[in-house]
């Protein structure tokens, strides 16, 4: 009974820890999006919760059922990775299949009678490693504590390696488009050159035939 | 009676595993914008925030940091990247506002990162009754290693994608430069003989009357 009181404390307390995540302010129906540039096969997790303004107490409700939050994930490809509505509370979460930019966009799924009103928005997002919930892990593979220190910094080089790849791919893009444009410039030059010799020229042979037929000459 | 006590503690891990308070955003910052971010601060905590423009115009932001009774933690106006470490004076509700106010029209990318507290220990290695072992404190180590060798990646990625979309920006800049020069010069070749041959034309024109 008093390992139930306490564990439920403890719940307590870190559920108070979740609305103290940082937050910001909505208009109702606004979009707000965030990007996640990702290398692929990596988790991201979404935690959010939204409060609607009250303006009898002038603060904001702690819940407010009525207030769906539509969540909108794209891939770098602007394929929809995940589109749905959700609740005023949850969590979120996807696994990238393509490196790149993901696009993350939040709105309300706001009815009339609210709309221009006020929403605090409470979010987390956590990508890779820190997604990882390693008190779970420990529970479910029943590691010892140096066993999970372990498997944590596996999956930190893990991390690492995936970024490093995909930091590879980026970098061939750069290049990509370095030489694009070092080629553009050449080519342009020698175009612009050519241009230029061929108008000059047809320029004096036009004005010669037109001082010649006007007897300037 | 003791299936409810562990589920407690798996929903408690649970929670506390996926709550850490450091929380990385890359947001867009419209023209003549501010966008602002709160976040609860204890007392004594210390906290530090990190962020860089990573497109848009001269890559410069306002930034400002504000306590829970209005003073002025950090101000610094166009900024392009920084990073400032405090620690939290009051409790209260801490406010980080980047403003594009002065740019009518460039759009910007911004990165933030916000580090609240120190990180949270793995489940069970913070209560250590015994000495740690020269193993257990090589283990630490690694992962402090570790974790700065994440944040420098951070660091590089945004560098690279701010030089990446510049140098992309730049192609196509070329592109629609070169095109628009090529037309410009025709036209202007064009012209200049229409306008010497109206000088010499017997008709008396618009330019002949100079």
């Amino acid at each position: 009974m008093n390992l139930l009181s306490f564990s439920s404390l403890i719940t307590l307390v870190l559920i108070l820890d979740f609305s103290s995540a940082l937050y910001f302010h909505i208009a109702e129906g606004e979009r707000k999006c965030f990007i996640e540039e990702i290398p692929d096969d990596t988790t991201v997790i979404v935690n959010y919760k939204v409060e609607l303004f009250d303006p009898r107490s002038g603060g904001f409700m702690p819940s407010s059922p009525g207030i769906g939050m539509h969540v909108e994930v794209r891939d770098p490809n602007d394929r929809v990775v995940l589109s749905r509505v959700y609740s005023s509370e949850g969590m979120i979460s996807f696994t990238s299949t393509t490196p790149g930019e993901h696009v993350l966009c939040m709105y309300s799924n706001s009815t009339s009678w609210f709309s221009g009103s006020q929403l605090r928005v409470h979010l987390d997002i956590q990508v890779g490693e820190h997604a990882v919930d390693y008190a779970n892990v420990a529970q479910k593979d029943k590691l010892s504590e140096l066993q999970l220190r372990i498997r944590q910094l596996l999956d930190q080089v893990h991390q690492i390696t995936k970024e490093q790849s995909y930091q590879r791919h980026r970098e061939e893009r750069f290049r990509q488009t370095s030489e694009s444009t070092n080629s553009r410039v050449l080519w342009w030059s020698l175009l612009q050159t050519g241009v230029l010799v061929c108008i000059g020229y047809w320029q004096m042979r036009h004005l010669k035939s037109f001082f010649e037929a006007k007897k300037l000459v | 009676m003791l299936i409810t006590p562990l589920l407690f503690t798996i929903l408690v891990t649970l929670i506390s595993g996926i709550f850490s308070k450091s929380v990385e955003l890359t947001f867009e910052l419209p023209d003549n914008a501010v966008e602002c971010f709160y976040q609860e601060i204890e007392q004594n905590t210390s906290a530090s925030l990190e962020y860089q423009v990573i497109t848009g115009g001269q890559y410069d932001v306002d930034v400002k940091v504000e306590g829970p009774n209005k003073q002025i933690i950090y101000q610094q106006q166009k900024m392009q990247y920084d990073s400032h470490p405090f620690t939290a004076q009051h409790t209260g509700v801490y406010k980080v506002c980047f403003s594009n106010e002065f740019s009518t029209f460039s759009h910007k990318l911004v990165y933030m990162e916000l580090n609240v507290g120190p990180e949270q220990p793995l489940p069970g290695i913070g209560e250590h009754a015994t000495v740690l072992t020269q193993l257990e404190t090589s283990a630490d180590e690694i992962h402090s290693a570790l974790n700065r060798i994440i944040d420098h990646q951070t660091h590089h990625r945004l560098k690279e994608a701010q030089g990446r979309k510049a140098a992309e920006h730049l192609n196509e800049r070329v592109l629609w430069w070169s095109t628009f020069e090529t037309i410009a010069i025709v036209c202007v070749a064009f012209a200049q003989i229409l306008i010497l041959k109206n000088f010499f034309s017997d008709r008396p024109t618009l330019y002949n009357k100079m």
